[in-house]
């Protein structure tokens, strides 16, 4: 019985610990406490809105967020803008629809159901456009990252000026977390670049945080969900074993052998 | 099957069972004498065939939304994980059930080395075994395919390569399988009608897995052979029901530990990137299960060489049966066998470890020498352990060890209890 669970857990360390051991391999992340970690983790209402104002104000002029839906906006666990505010952040958007009864494409504003524009027709015209690199699509960027949350909350602070030793090609810029450390994005975030309309104060690492959060949004959509069943499937399936057990207990104690 | 005649009480279940003995099956199964003496490693069959039925609902499932085209397959996992009621719970136990499988049958493999299950009379058994863990191979392979992400084309890409290492006809054989000149929408296809088969394979195997089981019985940490029934043994319902369902729950702790709380743990971040042909990551890793043998094909300078190394490592285990010469079963029993076993498993374990890491300097040294352990343990350790070894006395029932018969059963009693 003992060394089951002392297999289990060796098990699940060693596993865990490989697959950290990429992430190890670099510079330590910048930590700062997440909402949304832990059995009980939740998403910060106010900092994912703030971090979708980031994302749209900022990022969303290089990078697309193909898998998301403007009604992803207003639905529980998200940012939970109220539907009237997500039919008008839909709204100012411009999409192409068609073709129409004439066979013509034509454009009209954004509706709920529409995925995120996108901010180039395709990866060529992203790559033109930014000197041959394509902006990642950033719907499951936090999960497409060795080091997840902390990888970008470091790398969108970690811009510094490169060491003597290391010479930067034209628009190539130094960045401390970046594999390789050279990176094909200028510093995209500067104090105060956005205004929060809640008053908070946007300094770097307080932009940092709210996008990061909303990315973790983005590729978890259902990570609250995700939390409270978690919790109340294991204390349900912790409670069936101590019945079990005992059960268990009683039917063998009817043979003259230990359980 | 059951040696004892059964009859149904009702008219009507005799009238049935006359015909199609499906009540003499149900009544050998809940009556099937099992040793009293099974501890918690014999729970581990129970608990693959739950991860199993698991496997074949979330994957049916999953099938009914997934698209296997190269275009839409990561489109169609993303549209499961955000639109789907509950597609992100489906998907993440279907994912991380795949590990918990594994998982489970090294336990219920290495429990098996332990206490020697694979000897006579168990040798088919084995065998259906070790065609079972092949096809798990294969399908759970397949399967990491599906979501077309960058680790999913490009462990495509190595391992479909390596039959390009068979002399002659390598090449041509690749591109049948490829069903073109590289991993592409046909490679997906097809993969995903494999991958939806093969569980189907397994599920045969696994009743003919049992069957065999059944015709002479479990072997128990004793490992001797003992009557049935007897007071050696206990019907199968409900002591022993009770015991795999109560260690099955707490595999499933485990198990939802990982789908709710670190549900992409297992995986590597680079499948979250869609597929792309044109760019090759830093890493090409395969899923932890198969790393053992990842280094060890790894670990031999030369390609053909290297994969006949890999599959020699798992066709090894089947003859297994004939390389053990101990006439002794249990390990329990066997004390130079019972270091050599632990050795074994500290040597695959640092197979796996190395597997992960990059293959050079000091990792591809370690993966060598770890490699070359591996095949001198079964190609020459177990056949002279079996001539040189002086084993403990085994008793002659279960019951004996636990009534403390004799002084050396006594000795052997403890010996027991610690493993347990």
């Amino acid at each position: 019985m003992k060394n089951l669970f002392k297999l289990f857990s060796i098990i699940i360390f060693i596993i865990t610990s490989n697959s950290y051991s990429f992430a190890a391999e670099k510079a330590e992340y910048l930590k700062t406490d997440w909402s949304f970690k832990g059995l009980f983790g939740k998403f910060d209402r106010a900092s994912l809105q703030r971090g979708y104002q980031v994302y749209t104000e900022v990022c969303a002029s290089c990078h697309s967020m193909k898998y998301l839906s403007y009604r992803n906006l207003a639905e529980p666990g998200g940012p939970e803008f109220s539907e009237v505010q997500a039919k008008a952040i839909a709204a100012s958007f411009e999409v192409t629809d068609g073709p129409n009864s004439d066979g013509e494409m034509f454009t009209r504003p954004g509706k709920l159901s529409d995925k995120f524009v996108m901010p180039y027709d395709n990866v060529k015209a992203a790559q033109a456009a930014n000197g041959g690199a394509y902006p990642p699509d950033m719907s499951v960027l936090v999960k497409a990252r060795g080091g997840g949350v902390d990888y970008i909350y470091s790398l969108l602070q970690g811009y510094e000026e490169a060491p003597s030793n290391v010479s930067l090609d034209d628009g190539v810029y130094y960045n401390k977390y970046m594999y390789g450390n050279k990176i094909r994005m200028a510093a995209p975030l500067s104090d105060g670049l956005v205004e929060y309309g809640d008053g908070t104060n946007a300094t770097v690492e307080q932009m940092s945080k709210d996008v990061t959060t909303f990315l973790m949004w983005s590729a978890e959509p259902h990570l609250e969900a995700r939390h409270q069943m978690g919790f109340k499937a294991i204390v349900y399936l912790i409670i069936l074993t101590i019945l079990v057990y005992f059960s268990m207990k009683k039917i063998w104690s009817r043979v003259e052998s230990e359980v | 099957m059951s040696d004892h005649d059964y009859r149904p009480k009702s008219k009507v279940g005799q009238w049935f069972n006359d015909r199609l003995p499906l009540l003499t099956l149900a009544n050998h199964l809940t009556d099937y004498p099992t040793p009293k003496n099974l501890n918690y490693w014999w729970t581990f069959g129970g608990i693959l065939t739950f991860c199993l039925i698991t496997q074949i609902v979330t994957g049916l499932t999953l099938a009914m939304h997934y698209i296997a085209h190269a275009d839409m397959a990561f489109e169609s996992v993303e549209h499961i994980m955000r639109d789907v009621n509950y597609g992100w719970l489906i998907r993440y136990i279907h994912a991380n059930g795949a590990s918990m499988f594994f998982l489970a049958v090294y336990i219920h493999i290495f429990r098996s080395l332990f206490y020697g299950s694979y000897k006579s009379p168990r040798e088919i058994i084995w065998i259906l075994g070790i065609i079972i863990y092949l096809l798990m191979m294969a399908a759970a392979f397949m399967g990491y395919v599906l979501p077309w992400g960058q680790m999913s084309f490009w462990g495509a890409t190595v391992i479909t390569n390596l039959f390009s290492a068979i002399p002659l006809v390598g090449e041509g054989i690749v591109t049948w399988l490829w069903g073109g000149y590289s991993v592409d929408n046909p490679t997906l296809t097809r993969f995903f009608t494999l991958h939806y088969l093969i569980p189907f394979l397994i599920l045969g195997l696994v009743v003919l897995h049992i069957w065999a089981l059944h015709v002479p019985g479990n072997n128990n940490p004793v490992g001797i052979d003992i009557k049935k029934p007897s007071k050696d043994t206990v019907p199968f319902h409900p002591y022993i029901v009770i015991k795999d369902g109560f260690a099955l729950l707490m595999f499933m702790i485990v198990f939802a530990f990982f789908v709710f709380y670190a549900p992409n743990i297992l995986g590597h971040a680079d499948n979250y990137i869609e597929a792309n042909p044109m760019v090759t990551p830093a890493h090409i890793v395969p899923e932890w299960y198969l790393l053992p043998f990842y280094a060890i094909l790894r670990s031999v300078p030369d390609k053909l060489l290297g994969v006949v190394a890999m599959l020699s490592a798992i066709l090894i285990l089947a003859v297994l049966p004939w390389l053990d010469t101990s006439k002794i079963r249990s390990a329990v029993f066997r004390p130079l066998y019972k270091q050599f076993y632990w050795i074994l498993v500290a040597d695959v374990l640092i197979l796996g470890y190395v597997g992960a890491m990059p293959a050079e300097g000091l990792y591809l040294l370690i993966a060598r020498v770890a490699t070359a352990y591996y095949f001198l343990h079964f190609l020459v350790i177990l056949p002279v352990l079996g001539f040189k070894e002086k084993t403990l006395p085994v008793p002659l029932s279960i019951t004996e060890p636990v009534l403390g018969g004799s002084p050396n059963l006594a000795a052997a009693r403890n010996k027991e209890s610690k493993i347990e």
